[in-house]
C-alpha cells in the first residue's frame, strides 16, 4: 500500500483500534515484571496505545512532508517497520519524563517497550499483506478505509 | 459465404435486432462480453467470477488460446524467458486480486528461501525491488484460470468491431476461425461490453522504418519485441558490432543478454548505445519531483512511479482534466529503467573495457555500407556527427501505434460517440466506461493500454488492470449485473483462492 495522508491517518487508527486493542488484551497480562491488580495495568496499557494512536496522527503529517522527496511518492515496507524507533523513543522520553501523567502506574522500560515493539509489528505485518484480505479497495485508495 | 456485414449495417451507427437478423448472422445473448482475452480480459473475469457472476453469464472473444500467451511471445522475446524476473511489484497478482500472500512471499516459501524475504523488507533502499520470475507469474495464471473455469467462458475468433443495439446494449461482431461457423461473421448482442484488446501494435522507429522498406531488410535491422535470436547466434559465430536505440526497460534487458553472452562465452560483441534523450543526472522541475538519472537513463523502479496505484498521484490524477492532466502525465512520464544493481556492474565493465559506448544523439539515416553492414548517421546536439558501422541494430523503443490503428477502436471513434483523452487515446470514466458510448442500460468499458490517459495513470501493468477490474466490477455491481464484494464474503473468497475450491 502506498499511502496517502489521510490513507496513512485512518489506517493506523484502525489498525491500532482493531489489531492494536486485541493485542494489548492478550499482552498486559504477562508483561515482564508484572503485579497488583489486573484494571489499572489494562488502563495504563491502553492509555500506551491511545498515546501511540494520538502522537502518530502528528507522525504521520511529518512521514508525509518527508514523503514528498521521493519521486515515487512512496513508503517503503522498512520505514514503516523503522519507524517505531523514533516513535517508541519519544513516546518513552514522555512516559518517564512525567509529562503523561494521566498514565499511572507508569510502565517500566521493559513493559513499555515488550508492550510497544509487539503492538508495532503486529499492525506493521497486518498492514503489509492480510489487510487487503477483507479490504480489497483498501491499497488502491492510499490507506483510506472509509 | 453467407451471414457478412452489409453495406447498410456497416453505415448505420446504431443497429436494430431486425437490421442483424436480416443480415443473416447468427446472434447469440450473452449478458457481458470481453473483447479480447489476454491479461485485461483475464483479470476482470476473474474478479467478476469472484464477485459472483456464474460463467454462463458472460464470455471471452480471443485469437489467442490463454491469456498470457502474447505476454509471454513479447517478454520472451524482450529477453524475458520463464526462468528471468519481470518488472513487477511483488503484490501485483494478475491471479490474486488481494494481492496476499504477495509473489515473494509465494517464492521464499516454495523455494525455502528467506534471502527473498529480507530483500522485499529493505527494498528499494539496501537491495532492487523483488520482481516475480515470469514463470511464477504464468503458472499462476493458469492456476486461476482453471479454477474460475476460464476456458468454459473462451469463445475464439477476431473481435471486428462493436456497435450499440437500438433499445439498449451492444452488437459485438466477431470473425470466427476458418470453419468453425457456418457463417462469415457472428455476433453477441449484450447488455455489458468491455474491451481489452491491448497495444494497437508496434510502431517502428521511422529511420529504421525506412530502411527496412527501402532495402527490404527485415534480418538487420530488428524491434526487440519481434523474434530477433538470429541476431545473439550470429555473435556467437564471429565478433560484431550491435547498435541499440532506446533508454527503456527492453534496452536494459537486451544489454544484459548481450552482456551475458559476451562474458559467458567469451565473445568480442561491441555494443553502441544510442539515446534520444540522454540523461545524466536527476532530472525534474524542482525539488518535490525529481527522478534519478545517469549516463543516459532515468531510472524508476517500475513503469510508472509507485504511488499511481494507490497513493498520492492516483489521488491527484483522479481529479484533473484536460490540459492539466495531460500536464500531469507529462511530468512523471518519460522513458526509464530500473537502476539494478547486476546491470549497473556490467555497464560500468563494458565501459571500462571499451566495448560499451553510450552516445546522445538523433539517427538521421540508416544506409547498408559496401560490405552489407549498417551505417547510422548520428547528430548530437553538440552537433557532433557520428556514423557508427553496426552489423545488427535493435530497436528498442517500443514505441506504440495510434488507436485508431486498430480496428475496433477505429469503428468505435467513427461511430459510437467514444472521443479522444488529453494525451489522444480513448477517453474513460473514472470507473473505465468508455464516454459517450452509454446505451439504455448497457455499458461499454475499456482497459489496458488503449485508455492512458484517463483520470488512473498506470492503465497498462498488472495491477492497473486489476484497479480498472476493480473499478467496472463495482460499476456492475451498481447497475445490479452482481453483488458488491464487502469485507465477509471478500475474505470467505480469498480463502476458496488459497486452497484453490472453485469460486
Amino acid at each position: 500500500m502506498v499511502p496517502t495522508l489521510f490513507g496513512r491517518i485512518q489506517t493506523r487508527l484502525f489498525l491500532l483500534a482493531t489489531v492494536g486493542v486485541i493485542i494489548t488484551l492478550l499482552i498486559v497480562p504477562v508483561l515482564p515484571g508484572a503485579s497488583g491488580p489486573i484494571g489499572p495495568r489494562y488502563v495504563s496499557g491502553f492509555l500506551v496505545l491511545a498515546s501511540v494512536a494520538i502522537l502518530g496522527v502528528l507522525w504521520e503529517f511529518l512521514y508525509h512532508f518527508l514523503m514528498q522527496f521521493r519521486w515515487e511518492k512512496d513508503w517503503p515496507t522498512s520505514f514503516g517497520l523503522l519507524t517505531l524507533i523514533p516513535e517508541g523513543l519519544l513516546l518513552f522520553f514522555l512516559l518517564r519524563s512525567g509529562v503523561a501523567s494521566f498514565i499511572d502506574p507508569v510502565p517500566t522500560a521493559g513493559q513499555f517497550w515488550t508492550h510497544f515493539v509487539v503492538v508495532w509489528i503486529c499492525v506493521w505485518l497486518t498492514a503489509n499483506g492480510p489487510m487487503r484480505v477483507p479490504f480489497i479497495r483498501w491499497r488502491f485508495r492510499g490507506g483510506r478505509v472509509l | 459465404m453467407t451471414g457478412d456485414l452489409t453495406p447498410e449495417l456497416l453505415g448505420t451507427p446504431e443497429w436494430t435486432d431486425q437490421m442483424v437478423a436480416a443480415a443473416g448472422i447468427p446472434m447469440h445473448d450473452i449478458p457481458f462480453l470481453t473483447a479480447g482475452g489476454g491479461i485485461g480480459s483475464f483479470v476482470t473475469l476473474d474478479y467478476l467470477r469472484i464477485y459472483g457472476v456464474p460463467t454462463s453469464q458472460m464470455r471471452v472473444v480471443s485469437n489467442i488460446d490463454y491469456p498470457w500467451q502474447t505476454y509471454e511471445f513479447l517478454t520472451r522475446c524482450s529477453q524475458i524467458p520463464r526462468p528471468e524476473r519481470i518488472r513487477s511489484d511483488s503484490s501485483s497478482r494478475p491471479d490474486n486480486l488481494w494481492g496476499f500472500p504477495s509473489y515473494a512471499l509465494e517464492e521464499a516459501w516454495k523455494e525455502k528461501n528467506p534471502a527473498f524475504l529480507w530483500q522485499i523488507l529493505t527494498e528499494p533502499i539496501l537491495n532492487d525491488y523483488w520482481t516475480p520470475r515470469a514463470g511464477t507469474v504464468f503458472a499462476n495464471l493458469e492456476r486461476e484460470a482453471k479454477r474460475i473455469s476460464y476456458w468454459d467462458m473462451l469463445v475464439k475468433g477476431q473481435v471486428r468491431m462493436v456497435r450499440k443495439r437500438v433499445g439498449g446494449g451492444y452488437f459485438t461482431v466477431v470473425t470466427p476461425p476458418e470453419g468453425a461457423a457456418p457463417t462469415k461473421r457472428i455476433i453477441f448482442r449484450s447488455r455489458f461490453v468491455h474491451i481489452a484488446v491491448g497495444y494497437p501494435g508496434l510502431k517502428f522507429l521511422p529511420d529504421l522504418q525506412e530502411f527496412r522498406q527501402k532495402y527490404g531488410d527485415y534480418q538487420h535491422v530488428v524491434n526487440a519485441y519481434e523474434p530477433h535470436e538470429q541476431v545473439y547466434e550470429f555473435l556467437k559465430t564471429r565478433p560484431g558490432t550491435v547498435v541499440i536505440r532506446g533508454g527503456g526497460i527492453v534496452a536494459s534487458r537486451v544489454l544484459q543478454r548481450l552482456f551475458d553472452d559476451r562474458e559467458k562465452l567469451n565473445l568480442q560483441t561491441q555494443i553502441v548505445h544510442i539515446f534520444r534523450t540522454f540523461v545524466s543526472g536527476s532530472h525534474g522541475p524542482h525539488i518535490w519531483m525529481r527522478r534519478r538519472g545517469g549516463d543516459g537513463w532515468a531510472y524508476q523502479g517500475f513503469n510508472y512511479p509507485k504511488s499511481v496505484w494507490g497513493g498520492q498521484l492516483k489521488a491527484e490524477m483522479r481529479k484533473l482534466e484536460g490540459p492539466a492532466r495531460a500536464q500531469k502525465y507529462k511530468d512523471m512520464g518519460g522513458t526509464n529503467t530500473p537502476k539494478r544493481r547486476r546491470w549497473q556492474e556490467q555497464m560500468r565493465a563494458g565501459r571500462n573495457g571499451g566495448y560499451y559506448h553510450a552516445v546522445q544523439g538523433t539517427v538521421e539515416k540508416v544506409e547498408p555500407a559496401q560490405d552489407g553492414r549498417l551505417i547510422s548517421h548520428v547528430r548530437s546536439k553538440d552537433g557532433t556527427i557520428r556514423q557508427p558501422v553496426a552489423d545488427y541494430i535493435i530497436d528498442c523503443t517500443g514505441l506504440e501505434a495510434d488507436i485508431a490503428e486498430h480496428r475496433v477502436f477505429a469503428d468505435l471513434l467513427q461511430y459510437s460517440g467514444a472521443y479522444r483523452n488529453p494525451v489522444g487515446r480513448l477517453e474513460v470514466e473514472r470507473h473505465f466506461e468508455v464516454k459517450g458510448t452509454r446505451n439504455g442500460d448497457g455499458a461499454l468499458y475499456a482497459s489496458g493500454s488503449a485508455t492512458l490517459g484517463g483520470y488512473f495513470p498506470g492503465v497498462d501493468t498488472f495491477l492497473g488492470l486489476q484497479i480498472a477490474a476493480q473499478e467496472i466490477a463495482d460499476d456492475l455491481a451498481r447497475r445490479g449485473f452482481c453483488r458488491k464484494m464487502g469485507p465477509l464474503r471478500s475474505t470467505s473468497q480469498w480463502f476458496k483462492w488459497a486452497f484453490n475450491s472453485t469460486v
